[in-house]
C-alpha cells in the first residue's frame, strides 16, 4: 500500500473486479487467485474465455499456471529483477507510452537510466526467466489495448516488498495501463475488510480517510470533529508495538479480532513480548494462542450477529444484516469498545452502527456521500464525496493521479534478507490453501472445511522426497534459524526441486515458527515468503 | 417453524462476496449466494459455501473471561470492563498514553474500527494503532 501511494497518490486496488473480464492481457504476480481469491479468479477464467492473454510469474506453479498463454517460475525473491528486465524491453523496442509519460508522470528519464541495467542476460541470470519469455511478456503488456497486473502477498511479503509494489507502478506507468477500464495495478486484499481498516485509520500515522496525524490543520480539525486533544506525533506499527513491549515502553496492548501469536513472523519472539504486558486484552469470537495469555478475553459478536459495513478489496463498501442474535453473552466490538470509553471517562453514545457511519461521512472524504440506506443492494465504490456521487469504477481516470503526476521510482533489485547457504540449503516460502483461511480460527471449527483438509502439510518436490526417502504423507521436520515445526510431506511439482512450501493455517504446525521477522524498511512487512531452510525426515 | 434470509457479507478473503444467510427458528442453516451481486453473481467458492457453520459452534467465546490466580474465569460484563477501563486509567496515569497500544481488525467491520481508532486517540491520546494488513 505504501509503494503505491508512494507512486499515484492512492494505496488502493486502481480498478474494480468486473472489470478484469475486459482486460486483453492480465499480468498475474505473487497472487495464488484459485486458492485466495476465487471469485477474483473466476473473472481471470472468463477474460481467458474472452480472448485475453493470461501472464502468471509465480515461484510455485499454481493452479492458475496450469490455464495461462505463459507461466514463468521467477526466483524466490527476484521480482524487482524480473520487472525491471520487462521495463527494459520495452523501453528498448520503443513499446513505451511516451505521450502519457510525457502528459502525466515524472522520475521517467532516472528509471529509464536505472533499467538499463537489467539487460535479459543479466535478468535472466537473477531471476531463471528466459529471454524469449521475458520479450513475450513485455510485448503482451504494453501492446495490449487494456493491460491489468494483478499482485498479491507474493510481492508483498518481502524485506523488498515496497520496493516491488513501485516497480509494478512502473511498469503500468510506463505503457500508460491505468486510469482507464481494465487496466490498472490491482492489489488483491488478503482479509475482508484489510481495506476498510486502513480506510478507517486502522494505522498508527493517519486518521480516518487516510489524513496524516501530524498535519496540523487536519489534526485540529480531527481534535474539534471528537472535542479531544490529539497526539501530533505518529504510532507505533506492530513490530515496533513489540518491541515496546520487551523494552518496557509498552504496557498495555489491546488487540481486536486479530491472533498476532499465529499471524506474526518468528512465535517464540511475539509470545515473549505479550507476556511482558501489564495488560494484555484480547476481544474476538474464538479462543486462540493470543487469547490464551490475556488477562481479559472479551467476547465478539461475528459478521453474521451485526449490522455494519465491510470494504472490500475494490473498494466497495457493502452493507452486512444482523441474521441471528449474538452466541451467549457476546457483542459487537463497537459496543464494546463504547463501554469501555465510558466507563474510562470519554462519553460515547451511538445507538448504531448507521449513527456510526453518519460520523464517518462528516470526517472521511472518501465516505462522504456514504450512508447505510444508499449501501443497500450492491453497495458503493469509493471515493464517494457527496449524497448524488455514483461511487467510482476506477482511480486516476486520464491519468490524472491522486498525487497530481505520476512518480517513477528507480529501483535496484536487492537479494532477500536470508538466502541459502550449506547448513540451511532449501528455500521456504508459505501461503494459503483453497480451504483454509488465514490462522485457521474461523475455517478450521467449521466441521465441513476442517473434514476437507484436517491438517497442516508441507510440499516438496519429488526430487527431494527421494533424496530423502521420504513417501506421500510421511513426517518432515523444518528447521530454519527460528525453530523446528514437523508436517506431513505432499510430494509434488507445484513446487521446484530446491524449494519447500508450508501453508500458515495449522498452529500445530505452524508456518510462522520458521519465518524470518525481517522486515521492509518502509512499511514494516515481514519477509513470509523467503527464508532459508533445512529438511530432514522426522524421527 | 420461522425461516429467515438475510443479506451478507462474507468475513474471508478481500472479495466481497454477498450471500443470503438461512435461519430457521434463529439458527443458521444455510448459505444461499447472492445472485444480484457484481462481485460473485450468484457463485461462492469452498469457504463460502460453509460460512454459516463457524457462527454458532460450541467452541464460541460466549462470557467475558478475567485472569485471576494466573487462571482465566468467567466473570460479569461488568467486571470486565471495569476493570479494563481502570487498568487503562492507571497505565495511563502512570506511564502517558504511548505505553498503551491497540491492534484493529481486518476482520471487524468500518464501524468497530472506526470507534476503536477514536478510543485510542481521542479518549486515551495515543496514535499507537495498527492490523494485520501486511500479514
Amino acid at each position: 500500500m505504501a509503494g503505491l501511494a508512494a507512486a499515484f497518490g492512492s494505496g488502493a486496488m486502481t480498478n474494480s473486479i468486473e472489470e478484469l473480464a475486459g482486460a486483453d492481457t492480465i499480468f498475474v504476480i505473487g497472487s495464488n487467485t484459485t486458492a485466495a481469491h476465487p471469485l477474483v479468479a473466476d473473472r481471470l477464467y472468463r477474460a481467458k474465455k474472452n480472448g485475453a492473454t493470461i501472464i502468471v510469474a509465480d515461484p510455485r506453479k499454481i493452479q492458475l499456471a496450469l490455464t495461462a498463454d505463459l507461466y514463468v517460475s521467477q526466483a524466490l525473491g527476484s521480482d524487482a529483477a524480473l520487472i525491471n528486465g520487462i521495463a527494459h524491453i520495452i523501453i528498448k523496442e520503443g513499446w513505451q507510452n511516451q505521450q502519457f509519460i510525457d502528459d502525466n508522470t515524472e522520475g521517467y528519464e532516472e528509471f529509464k537510466a536505472m533499467v538499463q541495467g537489467y539487460t535479459p542476460e543479466r535478468t535472466t541470470e537473477l531471476t531463471g526467466v528466459s529471454a524469449e519469455d521475458l520479450y513475450f511478456i513485455a510485448e503482451k503488456y504494453a501492446k495490449a489495448p487494456a493491460g491489468s497486473i494483478v499482485y498479491c502477498m507474493g510481492i508483498t511479503q518481502h524485506t523488498s516488498g515496497v520496493d516491488n509494489v513501485k516497480s509494478l507502478a512502473n511498469l503500468a506507468m510506463l505503457t500508460g495501463q491505468i486510469g482507464r477500464e481494465s487496466t490498472g495495478v490491482n492489489p488483491l486484499r488478503g482479509q475482508n475488510n484489510v481495506q476498510g481498516a486502513c480506510d478507517m485509520g486502522g494505522l498508527p500515522d493517519v486518521y480516518p480517510g487516510y489524513q496524516k496525524v501530524d498535519v496540523p490543520e487536519i489534526q485540529a480539525k480531527f481534535a474539534k470533529a471528537w472535542g479531544a486533544e490529539l497526539s501530533p506525533k505518529a504510532g507505533l506499527k506492530i513490530p515496533d508495538m513489540l518491541s515496546g513491549l520487551n523494552d518496557g515502553s509498552v504496557k498495555a496492548l489491546i488487540v481486536v479480532g486479530e491472533n498476532p501469536m499465529m499471524s506474526d513472523p518468528d512465535q517464540h519472539h511475539v509470545e515473549q513480548a505479550l507476556k511482558k504486558t501489564e495488560l494484555l486484552v484480547v476481544q474476538d469470537i474464538f479462543d486462540h494462542q493470543t487469547a490464551q495469555l490475556a488477562h481479559v478475553v472479551l467476547p465478539g459478536a461475528s459478521y453474521a450477529e451485526k449490522d455494519g459495513t465491510f470494504s472490500n478489496t475494490e473498494r466497495r463498501i457493502q452493507r452486512l444484516h444482523k441474521a441471528v442474535e449474538p452466541v451467549g453473552d457476546s457483542k459487537a466490538d463497537w459496543e464494546i469498545t463504547q463501554e469501555i470509553s465510558n466507563r474510562f471517562g470519554y462519553p460515547m453514545n451511538y445507538a448504531s452502527p448507521s449513527e456510526i457511519m453518519d460520523e464517518i461521512a462528516t470526517v472521511t472524504p472518501q465516505y462522504a456521500g456514504i450512508s447505510f440506506e444508499r449501501l443497500e443492494g450492491e453497495g458503493l465504490l469509493w471515493p464517494c464525496p457527496t449524497q448524488d456521487h455514483p461511487g467510482t469504477k476506477f482511480l486516476h481516470a486520464g491519468g490524472k493521479f491522486a498525487r497530481g503526476k505520476g512518480l517513477f521510482h528507480a529501483i535496484e533489485w536487492r537479494a532477500p534478507a536470508e538466502v541459502v547457504d550449506e547448513e540451511y540449503p532449501l528455500w521456504l516460502t508459505t501461503g494459503r490453501a483453497h480451504v483454509h483461511y488465514h490462522t485457521g480460527t474461523m475455517t478450521r471449527n467449521s466441521p465441513s472445511l476442517h473434514a476437507l483438509m484436517p491438517e497442516g502439510f508441507a510440499e516438496i518436490n519429488p526430487v527431494e522426497a527421494e533424496r530423502l526417502g521420504v513417501s506421500e504423507g510421511e513426517m518432515l521436520q523444518l528447521t530454519t534459524r527460528r525453530g523446528t515445526i514437523q508436517a506431513k510431506a505432499m510430494i509434488t511439482d507445484r513446487v521446484r526441486p530446491g524449494m519447500v512450501f508450508v501453508p500458515f493455517h495449522f498452529m500445530e504446525a505452524c508456518a510462522n515458527v520458521l519465518t524470518n521477522p525481517a522486515l521492509d524498511p518502509v512499511c514494516k512487512i515481514p519477509e513470509f515468503k523467503v527464508c532459508a531452510v533445512k529438511l530432514d525426515k522426522a524421527a | 417453524m420461522d425461516y429467515k434470509s438475510t443479506l451478507s457479507v462474507c468475513p474471508y478473503c478481500g472479495c466481497g462476496c454477498s450471500f443470503y444467510l438461512e435461519t430457521i427458528d434463529g439458527k443458521l442453516v444455510g448459505t444461499k449466494p447472492s445472485a444480484t451481486s457484481p462481485v460473485n453473481q450468484g457463485k461462492l467458492c469452498v469457504k463460502g459455501w460453509k460460512v454459516h457453520e463457524f457462527v454458532q459452534s460450541p467452541r464460541r467465546l460466549t462470557n467475558p473471561l478475567l485472569r485471576k490466580n494466573g487462571e482465566l474465569v468467567e466473570v460479569s460484563w461488568d467486571e470486565a470492563l471495569d476493570y479494563v477501563a481502570d487498568k487503562l486509567r492507571r497505565i495511563k496515569a502512570d506511564h502517558g498514553p504511548d505505553s498503551i497500544a491497540f491492534l484493529a481488525s481486518a476482520k471487524i467491520t468500518n464501524e468497530d474500527n472506526y470507534v476503536l481508532q477514536k478510543f485510542a486517540r481521542a479518549a486515551v491520546g495515543t496514535n499507537n494503532v495498527d492490523h494485520c494488513a501486511r500479514l
